[in-house]
């Protein structure tokens, strides 16, 4: 039954062209840009938007998704079900919101709740998708344990990964160091605010998220 | 009645320690230590998924007056040489240090240093 499987008319057709429809998570740490990024996508590609954003951290606690985004870079498109997850991190603090965004302890204490939950429901998706847009703060030191840890987990399972430096309009910016950083990935420069650069962006993530899945190798 | 000791414990733990144990007991393990405010360098550190998962466990055992998570730090897993992976060596996990968020703090890390931060006034409950 495996063998028949694998000998498929569309598992041949994709051995050889490549994915048509692919899962992606769009993950990252809390504050990078991640549903800016996930809303600059879907207004270019369906005219909605994925949720509200903010400067406070752990603003999306629940995952969102759409699906069926078609994105097309002239040559070929690949039609994509995009999640947007809550920020992964190794600590969540309700007296950093109260201190630095002035909620209320109650408030504090219920988003630091909801956040915890998030991070766990953002590694969940991790067994389900099938690349995953990397959003990271150009103008931040790219060696956080969250990134090494996501990108070291992806490895492992030879997904597909495309980081997305992102806040280019920023003036510290600085994407070359994102990309001296992880020379193993591509890395693409981005404002998910402006739009700069995202013709760019949909190009790549049409050719590398279409490749095939590698066989697992450890 | 002996006095209780001040001070940070650090714990270096050793290969042997973490590699006779399951990856659930090694996380209950590390966070049963992190828990009590210890600062642990494990000579063998985790694997990327392993990593994942302490992540995940962390986050059910955030209770947000006593423990808010960990701080952890090391780098990449060692890319084993060509030779190496002809003889099936794949990679290895390096040197991790692990330990309460609210007493360890990064000050900078690149491919070549790692520089953390102890914060007075907190230390091994």
């Amino acid at each position: 039954m495996g063998l028949l499987k694998k000998l498929s008319f569309s598992n041949i057709l994709q051995k050889i062209f490549g994915k048509k429809h692919a899962k992606i998570g769009i993950y990252g740490p809390p504050n990078v840009g991640k549903t800016t990024l996930a809303n600059r996508i879907l207004r270019d590609w369906t005219g909605d938007i994925m949720g509200s954003v903010s400067e406070i951290p752990h603003e999306t606690r629940r995952a969102k998704w759409k699906k069926d985004v078609k994105v097309d870079n002239g040559n070929s498109s690949l039609l994509m079900d995009i999640v947007d997850t809550p920020g992964i991190s190794t600590k969540v603090d309700f007296k950093d919101f109260m201190n630095t965004y002035g909620l209320n302890k109650d408030e504090a204490k219920r988003r630091a709740k909801e956040a915890t939950e998030g991070v766990i429901e953002a590694i969940k998706w991790l067994e389900g998708i099938d690349g995953v847009l990397l959003v990271m703060d150009s103008t931040q030191d790219p060696f956080t344990q969250v990134n090494v840890t996501i990108l070291g987990n992806l490895e492992a399972r030879n997904l597909p990964v495309l980081i997305a430096a992102n806040k280019i309009d920023m003036e510290d910016s600085s994407p070359a160091t994102l990309k001296s950083a992880f020379p193993q990935h591509p890395v693409v420069p981005i404002s998910a605010l402006t739009g700069y650069n995202s013709d760019n962006l949909y190009s790549t993530m049409v050719t590398h998220f279409r490749k095939r899945k590698r066989k697992k190798r450890r | 009645m002996k006095k209780k000791e001040d001070g940070i414990s650090f714990n270096l733990v050793s290969r042997q320690k973490l590699g006779d144990l399951s990856t659930d007991e090694k996380l209950k393990f590390i966070l049963k230590e992190v828990k009590k405010g210890k600062i642990l360098v494990l000579e063998y550190g985790l694997t990327p998924i392993e990593q994942t998962s302490l992540i995940e466990n962390t986050m059910r055992e955030i209770e947000q007056d006593t423990f808010i998570g960990v701080e952890m730090e090391g780098y990449g897993q060692d890319n084993p040489s060509i030779i190496q992976k002809i003889l099936g060596i794949t990679k290895k996990p390096r040197m991790t240090l692990i330990g309460p968020a609210d007493l360890l703090k990064k000050i900078k890390k690149d491919n070549e240093m790692i520089e953390i931060k102890i914060i007075p006034g907190r230390g091994a409950k």
